[in-house]
């Protein structure tokens, strides 16, 4: 199973991905410290600081190759267990928001997540990019291909 | 355009623009063949070729009195990249949240009575 990546307009990406877990237990994954720290980090250390309110903040800071790449931002929508919405920063690109809307739906035990991020600008998106990603040339490349085999 | 990406966001928006780089992916083609793959006027294949060329996508060059179109790799290439940079990142961090959950869930089983 694999994400699918669309980009249904220009400052939108919406991520589709389905796991073998009832809908409470992958919702609760997104949204308890205690399991977001397990997987949030890719494998990479985790601070977990959450408070799951309306309004509530929460603070996420991975530790990665002698870095510290911290996020943050606060719940806007709380809907359990169809879905939540919160806001989205890089610390080091501040005033660069994205709002992510995430919902669950569950069909013969399986739980698809669809998390739609909503991006004001292309320095926000970059900001995005710039919490640990690098791509080399050939990957680029490979992208591209990907991409024309897509648009064909 | 202040904001090249979203320029090439744009010209991709509209599924003849797609359809006509998917063709020009192919190999270079004049305008008249473009628009004889198409079930619109010539005027308004040109019309998506300005708008295709204004995002950079395709270049145009003459050769005597033919004007030949072919794609232009570069925006779509910046376009791509930023689409799998985020794909990357997600597929990494999705597929850690599927082992975690798989996990999980044996470790709930056998504490099962």
């Amino acid at each position: 199973m694999s994400i699918t990546v669309t980009t249904p307009t220009e400052r939108t990406i919406v991520i589709t991905r389905s796991f073998a877990a009832p809908r409470e237990l992958v919702f609760a994954a997104h949204t308890q410290p205690e399991h977001v720290c397990e997987w949030w980090g890719r494998g990479n250390p985790l601070d977990v600081t959450l408070d799951f309110t309306v309004g509530g903040k929460w603070r996420y800071v991975e530790h990665a190759d002698g870095q510290e790449h911290a996020f943050r931002g606060e719940f806007r929508e709380i809907d359990p267990p169809a879905g939540f919405t919160w806001t989205f920063e890089y610390e080091p690109m501040p005033g660069h928001v994205a709002v992510e809307r995430y919902e669950f739906t569950e069909d013969g035990g399986r739980t698809t997540v669809t998390c739609t991020a909503t991006f004001d600008s292309q320095e926000d998106r970059d900001g995005m990019l710039q919490s640990g990603m690098e791509t080399g040339a050939e990957q680029s490349y490979r992208a591209l291909d990907d991409y024309l085999v897509k648009l064909s | 355009m202040s904001d090249p990406i979203d320029g090439v966001f744009a010209a991709l928006a509209d599924p003849t623009r797609r359809a006509i780089l998917a063709r020009l992916a192919t190999g270079e083609a004049t305008a008249g063949e473009l628009a004889g793959g198409f079930p619109i006027s010539p005027q308004a294949v040109s019309k998506h070729l300005n708008v295709l060329e204004a995002a950079g996508l395709i270049v145009r060059t003459r050769q005597a009195q033919f004007r030949r179109c072919r794609i232009a790799a570069g925006p779509l290439r910046d376009v791509a990249t930023w689409i799998e940079q985020y794909r990357r990142l997600w597929e990494e961090r999705y597929d850690a949240l599927d082992g975690y959950l798989a996990t999980y869930q044996q470790q709930q089983r056998e504490q099962q009575p």
